[in-house]
């Protein structure tokens, strides 16, 4: 039974039958008695003063319940909404967190920044209030690139210069050292696009308010409950923690940017309370654009020192992060503890040193995005790795190789914090060259060229750490909340178990992927095993799913929880046989006693232990219900090696990708098909950076890619079958042995198709996204002798 | 959306009376742009007068070297119809299989959106559009960004394409919305060549110069000759003046490659 829907069976999903036929329960599906509907009025500005605001006339219109303005949530005790990451600049100065209020108060900063809430009888009620909101702004000028921010007007009265944090990672003395003995450094100046995440479900909100009870209940679109209420509750005061429920149901994508507890849903609960009525709001697409935290935005200039026979000696980071205009719930996180520290690759690059410099603009708060710092910092050492083998005439497989940390030297502490458990990156490199048929390269160019076409091949060896933790070491570091997971596993009275997890699933299966773990520990039908998730009311407090976490961690969780459930049944099949806890083993679902034929099945002690006739009352208690917490004690570290091979069209600049191949160790893989699924849907995400997406606000603040007419998504045209594989070195530290594998694709392939766009054109660099006019001007720099942009 | 009251006549006459009596009138034809223009509230039409069940704006007529679309003809029965190829393929190219089945020929052209990609078939296949009141020549009917020589109230009936000895359309897809950038049909009747431009400038104009070329020598090298003056052409965050300037000699010289 195990072995068809236990781990490492590629069982079908039990969530595809709802969302297939439509069956699927968002938050926008549930509707309530005497509900409200609720539309906000969002600043046209990118940065203006709020001289006066009249909500008068939207009071007058029909249908209008209430409005409020940020002045109202302020009076009610309403608090800013924090940011759970206190980064510290190099001087020991606190990162400036400089106020953000659910509803802007005396300013408005970005383009979409939400002022006014108008609460209506019916959502058409509530636009045409939005739009009576009269608001009378004086447009500021608006300080937009990132670069340049440090001489621009200030935004916030507590952040001079723009700047949020000034930060350092790793030992300047020795990489200086490095760079002083080096024979060769390559240089690369890079650019990590700013992205609009774009869940296929955009955000909403339903808040509800019981009077009789004083508690309230948010269903809302994020990916950890929790950490919601935790927020809402003890930072914002919406109401005591007690009394407030927040429910996740069925969400359709996240890639992060469901994580953060935005200004919406904030004032949405808030205001279920005001007027005593249930308020939905749910975002349009224009709104997800233009509100929801985009992703990456970092300016970057590198430096890798090596020696004449390409071993690297030291490598030198400077990057100013965009962090908008606020500070998100994570942000100061991604380009600092997720970015710097990934910096070594895969690599024993003895001397590491970073700086990042973050800096606030008026632009939409930017925050963790699938791999969330991880991406940026691969595409910063796959780039720069690869431009140096090219400077010094090596193979880009060759000199990786040459620096690979091998899997004699795990642990490896590496020079910017982490230290690696486990892995084998030749391994994943080899299977890789042997899939992109790479001797058959050059073959392949010489009929493109033949064909009028360029040729290109790129290397992507990425490495990322997932599972964030542990929770000491994060907290220590600035973090403000622990990092561990809950699992629960309840056995029914008739063997069949439902297991109760903190980790949210918004497409990544957990339905499905828990309940094989089960299917497999227990030898109960996986049909019988039921996963509940996204709800404070079901699960103990834990931090919900982000950064590939959720196997390593909530996974985990639930196997102690198991772990747990085994001992127990021993315990009781023991007394029920008749012999000694030690004599009773647990294997393919039944309690056998040693070297005897005597056994009882799982269901048969399960029953025992809910009708307890024939039971140890006075030693045991009767059920069979275990909960765990789970606290890693390190990251997982997956990584892999990702091979581009693209033509480019010189007469148009228009990239085609040929081949793809990822191959990826993830560690043990409980369901292949689900992992083949989480790295199609990676890959397109990086390969859609790389060529398409890009999140572009004009000098003014204006945000120009503002819908699906001008934000360049991925479709299935725009890419190729891809090769997907696996080597597996198990993780060394957690029961399951698994890395995880939701960011992974994201993470490496950018890189790789850069890679082979600068390849094919035979220029050191083309922006991204290497757009056909930006490849097309490329061509012609590169035709005239010139360098590449 | 803003309230406004919905008319669904079933004659050009009933439809024109409607439009001509309501205060701030609109006709709609497949809805492809009307619809979400009003849902975003930037339109606010007392009155909308669908033109779906007008049986005079249906049908494809292939006769005496013409095909006769219907200005209600949506585009996914264009992309089935056999009498012009390459208008044929056009048509099945434009958006994805919700918009041919709901986009008109009628819709597309009237509203003369300067990345609508008919204006270019309309053009090269020297079509005759013939409304409820009149015949337009196409070389007549595209004056400007989202304008035409239609007059307030007047309704596309028909668009009567003539079939060419040879035509191919080549498209440089917008990545986003997959509108033209830059399309390009050519289209040979005996010694004459005809080439209709959309996506370049502001609305779709008729690349004389290649025209002239391609006379006199019907071949790709022709192209290479000729310079495309771009200074006036469409300039965004996808392509600037320059690079359409550019495709517009690459997708032509594709075009002519096809057929020559």
């Amino acid at each position: 039974m195990a072995s068809e829907t236990g781990i490492g069976a590629a069982v079908k999903r039990k969530e595809d039958a709802r969302f297939i036929t439509g069956a699927g329960r968002y938050t926008d599906d549930i509707s309530v008695a005497g509900q409200t509907w609720a539309v906000f009025a969002r600043s046209p500005h990118a940065r203006a003063r709020i001289k006066g605001l009249d909500t008068a006339a939207a009071r007058a219109v029909p249908g209008v319940v209430a409005v409020f303005a940020g002045a109202d949530l302020k009076a009610d005790g309403i608090g800013d909404l924090p940011c759970g990451w206190l980064v510290k600049s190099k001087d020991g100065s606190d990162m400036v967190q400089p106020p953000h209020p659910p509803l802007a108060v005396e300013r408005v900063n970005y383009v979409g920044e939400p002022y006014a809430l108008v609460v209506a009888e019916s959502l058409a009620a509530a636009r045409d209030g939005a739009e009576a909101v009269a608001a009378d702004f004086e447009p500021l000028p608006a300080v937009v690139d990132a670069a340049t921010a440090a001489g621009g007007d200030q935004i916030h009265d507590a952040a001079a210069n723009n700047q949020c944090y000034d930060w350092e990672l790793g030992d300047r003395a020795a990489t200086e050292a490095a760079f002083a003995r080096a024979d060769h450094v390559a240089r690369l100046d890079i650019v990590n696009n700013r992205l609009i995440p774009n869940a296929i479900e955009p955000r909403a909100a339903l808040g509800e308010y019981d009077a009789a009870a004083g508690s309230y209940t948010l269903h809302t679109t994020s990916q950890n409950p929790h950490l919601e209420r935790l927020v809402l509750a003890a930072f914002v005061n919406v109401a005591p923690e007690a009394r407030l429920r927040v429910i996740s149901p069925d969400v359709g994508g996240g890639f992060g940017s469901k994580i953060f507890v935005y200004a919406e849903e904030t004032a949405v609960i808030w205001a279920a309370g005001k007027v005593r009525r249930p308020v939905k709001w749910r975002a349009e697409r224009a709104e997800s654009f233009l509100a929801d935290a985009h992703g990456r935005d970092h300016a970057t200039h590198v430096e890798l020192a090596l020696a004449a026979d390409g071993e690297f000696l030291g490598l030198r980071v400077r990057t100013v992060a965009n962090m908008g205009a606020y500070l998100s719930t994570f942000a100061s996180s991604v380009p600092t503890y997720l970015y710097g520290t990934l910096l070594a690759g895969q690599y024993k690059t003895p001397a590491i040193h970073v700086e990042v410099q973050a800096v606030f603009t008026n632009t939409a708060p930017v925050d963790a995005y699938r791999g969330a710092g991880r991406p940026e910092a691969t595409y910063v050492v796959e780039r720069i790795v690869e431009t140096a083998a090219r400077e010094l005439g090596m193979d880009p497989a060759d000199i990786r190789r040459r620096n690979f940390i091998q899997p004699k030297d795990f642990p490896y502490q590496t020079p910017v914090a982490l230290t690696y458990d486990t892995g084998d990156y030749e391994a994943s490199l080899d299977k890789a060259l042997a899939h992109a048929d790479y001797a058959g390269f050059r073959a392949r160019k010489a009929a493109s060229a033949a064909a009028g076409k360029k040729r290109g091949i790129g290397f992507s060896c990425y490495i990322e750490a997932c599972g964030l933790a542990p929770s000491q070491v994060a907290l220590s570091l600035g973090a403000g909340v622990g990092l561990f997971e809950v699992g629960e596993v309840r056995v029914d009275v008739t063997g069949s178990v439902t297991v109760v997890t903190g980790s949210h699933s918004h497409g990544q299966s957990h339905e499905t992927t828990f309940a094989q773990i089960v299917s497999d520990r227990l030898g109960v039908p996986f049909e019988n095993v039921t996963v509940l998730h996204g709800d404070t009311g079901r699960s103990d407090y834990a931090l919900g799913t982000y950064g590939s976490r959720s196997l390593a961690v909530g996974g985990s969780a639930i196997v102690k929880a198991l772990d747990k459930i085994v001992a127990k049944g021993r315990k009781i099949a023991a007394h029920m046989l008749e012999a000694s806890e030690e004599q009773v083993d647990f294997a393919d679902g039944k309690f056998n006693v040693a070297d005897s034929n005597q056994s009882l099945t799982f269901a048969e002690v399960a029953f025992a232990a809910y009708v307890p006739s024939n039971y140890p009352l006075t030693e045991l208690e009767p059920g069979l219900s275990e909960k765990a917490f789970y606290d890693p004690p390190n990251f997982t570290y997956p990584a892999g090696a990702h091979i581009c091979e693209v033509e480019v069209d010189p007469e148009t600049g228009v990239v085609a990708i040929e081949r793809f191949v990822a191959v990826d160790d993830f560690g043990h893989i409980v369901n292949p098909m689900i992992v083949e699924g989480q790295v199609h849907g990676g890959l397109a995400q990086g390969i859609g950076q790389a060529l398409l997406e890009h999140g572009i606000y004009d000098d003014t603040g204006q945000l120009l890619s503002g819908s699906y007419m001008d934000y360049a998504m991925p479709r299935a045209d725009d890419l190729p079958n891809f090769t997907v594989d696996t080597t597996t070195t198990p993780c060394t530290h957690n029961p399951l042995g698994v890395k995880g594998c939701g960011e992974a694709g994201a993470i490496g392939s950018t890189a790789a198709v850069m890679n082979a766009v600068t390849d094919a054109l035979g220029v050191p660099s083309v922006a991204m996204p290497a757009t056909p006019e930006t490849v097309w001007r490329a061509l012609g720099k590169a035709a005239a002798g010139g360098q590449g942009g | 959306m803003h309230p406004f009251t919905y008319h669904r006549p079933t004659s050009l006459e009933e439809a024109a009376r409607l439009l001509a009596n309501a205060d701030d009138g609109a006709y709609l034809a497949g809805g492809m742009t009307l619809i979400p223009t009003l849902k975003q509230r930037l339109a606010s039409p007392s009155d909308v007068v669908d033109l779906a069940a007008v049986p005079a704006l249906a049908g494809i007529d292939t006769a005496n070297g013409t095909v006769t679309v219907g200005a209600m003809t949506p585009h996914a029965a264009v992309a089935a119809s056999a009498a012009i190829p390459a208008l044929a393929e056009l048509a099945a190219g434009i958006g994805d299989p919700h918009v041919r089945n709901r986009g008109t020929l009628g819709g597309s052209i009237a509203n003369s959106d300067p990345a609508a990609d008919y204006p270019a078939a309309v053009l090269a296949l020297d079509a005759a559009v013939r409304t409820d009141r009149r015949t337009i020549p196409s070389s007549e009917f595209f004056t400007g960004l989202f304008e035409t020589a239609l007059a307030e109230g007047e309704i596309v009936a028909k668009v009567e394409f003539r079939v060419p000895d040879a035509a191919a359309y080549e498209k440089f897809p917008n990545p986003a919305s997959r509108y033209a950038v830059v399309g390009v049909m050519v289209a040979r009747t005996g010694g004459t060549v005809r080439v209709g431009v959309t996506g370049a400038g502001a609305a779709a104009f008729r690349a004389t110069a290649l025209e002239a070329a391609l006379a006199a020598d019907f071949s790709p090298a022709a192209v290479d000759g000729v310079a495309i003056d771009h200074e006036d052409f469409n300039s965004d965050l996808h392509a600037s003046a320059e690079y359409r300037g550019h495709l517009v000699g690459v997708l032509a010289k594709r075009a002519v490659a096809r057929i020559a």
